[in-house]
């Protein structure tokens, strides 16, 4: 099966199909998405599927307002005749120590200079929005109405069937074994069904893009980090927004499904690849979401997973080409929020592939940052 | 639920999906348990698929001509029963 392509990306997670969708909306021909499993088989189906604009740095608080404003309209836009189940009930920040009730001020200040409709609330306050809130410990917290939630499979759906309306060919089940670079260029990749021809490859590919793009001598600062989720059963709807800690490393939702989505970062996870499920995550997790939202110990956890964040040095993504290698494009190291930020960057890089000025810049999140020392950090992330 | 004598047999029961449901996504050429299991949700509920899985893939194997021991199934999660979080933190009374 030996093919060729104008451009090939790799990873059908909802970057990966973001970014065919606008290259094809935008014109361009003859695209293959290669996919090693299923489509969303990666971070995008594991992931905790928040969408928030509350960052502390203008450029995320740019891309997350953008992306929202995009969710928004994306069943129509991409002629959806399902739903991406997108919910505003809004993000609810808690602030526990006075460093981050400094920062989360400076945060808002940055979020007001671009609109976005984000507040400081008293710990009473929090408890208006979220009734079964324990506020013991707290100092108050942000919240912004607008900030929401979505269903990653049917968000990553739309834009696949978009995507193939326009022509995108999606090819499932194979796994891109090699980059293939001739002479300082991208010429195409090996798949275990052969090989594709193309002289723009573009790498979506989460964590496995490390081990990719070492196939042709480029190293990611890149790795891959275990983070788990679990989901109860459904019941009726009582909490509108996401409840986020920063300092539980937590977070937690109802989705209009009716279930509890929640996760808790743990930052001595090992930097390799690891799907296993744990009994530890399960206590932790229970033991911190039942003393912050108590009303939630009635509910039963019906599944667990794992998933994998594809860390970088400042845990921001890297997007753009790669100096010393023409026509190859990276769009990874998301490090937990690029989900959010799909819609956007989705645009961004097809615009910066067709070699139109970008929308927004994207410059600091080149990959070229590291070796300057110029990272790029942001100061809320879980 | 019964009006124009739709088809009604549930097939998921945990999630209320019905052979129809399932059917209308085959033929629209979702014929991979996994994408089936995200898309529609069979398989997500509390029994996780104990009902549902050998009928949806008996289902594919019709609509795809393969054999049923060939349709990969999906990955069963832990726990292996709803277990409510307050016995997970240590017990509903604790501080």
């Amino acid at each position: 099966m030996n093919k060729t392509a104008d451009i090939v990306i790799i990873g059908g997670g909802v970057i990966g199909c973001s970014i065919a969708y606008n290259l094809a909306k935008k014109g361009a021909k003859n695209i293959i998405l290669i996919e090693r499993k299923y489509l969303t088989s990666g971070a995008t189906g594991r992931c905790g599927a928040g969408v928030r604009m509350q960052f502390g740095t203008e450029t995320n608080c740019l891309l997350a307002k953008k992306s929202i404003e995009m969710f928004e309209q994306l069943e129509e836009e991409l002629g959806y005749d399902d739903s991406i189940e997108f919910k505003q009930g809004g993000y609810l920040l808690l602030a526990y120590t006075e460093k981050m009730v400094e920062q989360f001020h400076k945060n808002l200040g940055v979020q007001h200079k671009l609109g976005i409709p984000s507040r400081w609330v008293t710990p009473a306050e929090a408890k208006e929005i979220v009734p079964h809130l324990n506020t013991q410990g707290l100092l108050g917290a942000t919240f912004c109405g607008k900030d929401g939630h979505c269903n990653p499979f049917k968000t990553t759906d739309a834009y696949v069937k978009a995507a193939r309306r326009l022509g995108v060919e999606i090819m499932t089940y194979t796994e891109v074994t090699k980059l293939l670079a001739k002479d300082g260029k991208i010429t195409g990749v090996e798949t275990n069904k052969g090989v594709i021809e193309s002289p723009v490859v573009v790498c979506c590919a989460g964590a496995y893009s490390r081990d990719l793009a070492a196939t042709i001598g480029i190293e990611l600062p890149l790795h891959p980090e275990r983070h788990q989720i679990l989901v109860t059963e459904p019941v009726e709807m009582i909490q509108e927004p996401m409840v986020m800690s920063f300092y539980h490393g937590l977070y937690c939702q109802q989705v209009p499904h009716g279930s509890f989505v929640m996760g808790i970062g743990d930052p001595n996870e090992p930097k390799e690849f690891n799907y296993n499920s744990s009994w530890q995550f399960l206590h932790e997790m229970a033991a911190k979401v039942t003393f912050l939202l108590p009303p939630l110990a009635n509910l039963r956890v019906v599944r667990q997973w794992a998933g994998q964040y594809d860390m970088t040095p400042d845990r921001q993504q890297i997007l753009g080409s790669v100096p010393g290698t023409e026509g190859f494009y990276l769009a990874a190291g998301f490090s937990g929020h690029g989900f959010m930020i799909s819609p956007m960057t989705g645009k961004l890089m097809a615009e910066y592939i067709l070699g139109e000025e970008t929308s927004l810049p994207i410059d600091m999140f080149d990959f070229t940052r590291f070796a300057r020392g110029q990272l790029f950090v942001e100061p809320s992330v879980v | 639920m019964c009006e124009h004598n739709k088809d009604v047999t549930i097939m998921c029961r945990c999630e209320d999906i019905t052979a129809e449901e399932v059917r209308a996504y085959i033929a629209q050429g979702v014929t991979d348990l996994e994408q089936l299991k995200r898309l529609l949700r069979v398989g997500m509920g509390p029994c996780q698929g104990r009902t549902c899985t050998p009928l949806i893939v008996n289902e594919l194997a019709l609509a795809t001509g393969r054999p049923v021991q060939e349709i990969p199934l999906t990955v069963f999660r832990p726990p292996t029963t709803p277990v409510k979080l307050g016995v997970l933190a240590g017990g509903t009374d604790h501080e």
